[in-house]
């Protein structure tokens, strides 16, 4: 694998760009690996790569059905963020963050993080308030959060509508100056590029039919391109983890449903930030290409049609035209819709499943992709040490019997 | 959009409903149930990919409650 830097830039240049090679090979599947990761997405190849860089498991496999990064991390708007309301999230979704900040220098690719701010808006007074309760919240958590008055969220973003009149008229909100944005295809080939260079086997069009058991314990995967065995199996595959856990013989608190997004036509730059309001649910940024990255809830019934419908389209639009009447003669671009699956308290699963040697990475729901690299980070733990990390033990499966629920419903920032 | 069929107004649009969630029979006595057999009824789904039964509340409507089969990968109405 050629390494990416200026030197090798320049070299290639002369070159005509003719000596770079594949980013990753393209690898029939072995008869058995020490770890299986079922799902090529972000979550999946950062588990692969932190397996390989942190734990030294270097004969690991991801299974992909489709292609990598097809899936949801293909279809988010970008948005990384850990102003989250309790500790335990504040700590997962942080530790994300951080990892998201070096990550480029880490796996030697650009993802173009860019910590341009997220800016949440409140549009009453009792939002107001509420939303005091959340920032004090989170600077106890650690989170660099500021709360905004009215005037101070025209200064930031001056395109919001300041008509007092308006059906969501702006009372203040608060910003977290370290989130951003980051190119979401690059998350997952820089990951999918440097777990190869490390030895993880990359396999795509390679479907998960059933799992092998003996004596309870998944010891293996049976695939359209074969039978493999396993050492232990992570389960990363979002939107289809019903899907695989029907396959593995137990349920899930989990329903999936189709989150839409949307882009405009590019336009010059005339939005620095990205915006979130709770009350619209809406939330927006505008991509490097200028196009304006948007979307908003979910389409409230069950999906696995990665489509979203047009009374939830309709409201999408109405909403960020709402906060933002200079966009109404933009023209939408495209459209597409992304299956996620949804705990019930908002939060993800990880940890073991209810079957032995099978362990899960799912649940993220609406906000999976800023938590890519705390995700895989976390998993490659308990993959590789059969125990929780202490960040991600209140995220086990048990919360669920126990009650100790982590109801994130106003941290996920989406109305559901 | 969904068209779906309420049992008493026909076929209306997918805004006049609310999903409310796979059928499910509640445990009783709820004193009597241990929590995992509770956990499973409060939070645990099928979440099928295909033929999935579902309620919905024609709560835009005349506020009726019924049960149909639905495709959840093709949202076609299986059986009303």
């Amino acid at each position: 694998m050629t390494r990416y830097s200026a030197f090798n830039l320049l070299r290639q240049g002369f070159a005509g760009q003719t000596g770079w090679g594949a980013a990753w090979r393209d690898p029939t599947p072995k008869q058995r690996y020490d770890a299986i990761i079922i799902g090529g997405g972000g979550h999946g190849l950062a588990t692969a790569y932190y397996l390989a860089k942190l734990h030294g498991m270097t004969k690991v496999a991801v299974l992909e059905r489709g292609w990598i990064g097809g899936g949801n991390t293909g279809r988010n708007t970008t948005i990384v963020r850990s102003n989250y309301f309790f500790p335990e999230s504040a700590a997962l979704y942080d530790l994300a963050l951080r990892l998201y900040e070096g990550l480029s220098q880490d796996i030697n690719y650009n993802i173009m993080l860019s910590q341009r701010g997220v800016v949440q808006i409140a549009h009453s007074e009792h939002q107001m308030e509420l939303m005091a309760r959340s920032v004090n919240a989170m600077l106890i958590n650690g989170i660099d959060v500021e709360l905004l008055s009215a005037d101070d969220v025209h200064r930031e973003v001056p395109l919001l509508n300041r008509d007092p009149a308006a059906r969501y008229p702006i009372h203040g909100g608060f910003v977290q100056r370290r989130a951003g944005i980051a190119r979401h295809d690059a998350v997952a080939w820089g990951y999918a590029r440097a777990a190869n260079a490390l030895g993880v086997d990359i396999i795509q069009n390679c479907e998960v039919t059933s799992f092998q058991k003996r004596d309870g314990r998944v010891v293996g995967v049976e695939t359209n391109r074969g039978a493999i065995e396993a050492g232990v199996v992570g389960l990363t595959v979002a939107g289809h983890s019903g899907v695989l856990a029907a396959k593995a013989g137990f349920k899930l608190p989990i329903q999936s449903y189709a989150l839409q997004a949307m882009v405009s036509e590019p336009v010059k730059p005339v939005l620095d930030t990205v915006i979130l309001s709770g009350a619209t649910g809406i939330y927006c940024s505008q991509s490097d290409k200028g196009e304006l990255v948007f979307g908003a809830g979910l389409d409230l019934y069950p999906s696995y049609a990665q489509r979203g419908g047009l009374p939830t389209g309709q409201t999408i639009v109405a909403a960020l035209l709402d906060m933002m009447p200079a966009f109404r003669s933009l023209k939408l671009l495209r459209q597409w819709a992304g299956i996620v699956d949804v705990c019930w308290d908002y939060s993800p699963l990880i940890g073991p499943s209810p079957v032995e040697g099978l362990y899960l990475n799912c649940g993220w729901g609406t906000g999976g992709f800023k938590a890519i690299p705390g995700g895989g980070w976390l998993l490659a733990h308990i993959l590789a040490t059969g125990r929780h990390h202490p960040i991600s033990a209140p995220f086990d499966l048990h919360r669920f019997t126990s009650g100790r629920l982590i109801d994130e419903a106003a941290g996920a920032g989406i109305a559901h | 959009m969904l068209l779906l069929p309420c049992p008493h107004c026909g076929l209306r649009d997918e805004p006049e409903f609310s999903f409310g969630g796979e059928p499910a029979i509640r445990p009783v006595p709820a004193s009597a149930v241990d929590d995992a057999t509770w956990a499973d009824y409060v939070y645990l789904r099928s979440n099928e990919k295909g033929p999935h039964r579902e309620v919905w509340c024609h709560s835009g409507g005349c506020g009726q409650w019924f049960v149909l089969t639905r495709d959840t990968a093709t949202h076609a109405v299986i059986t009303p």
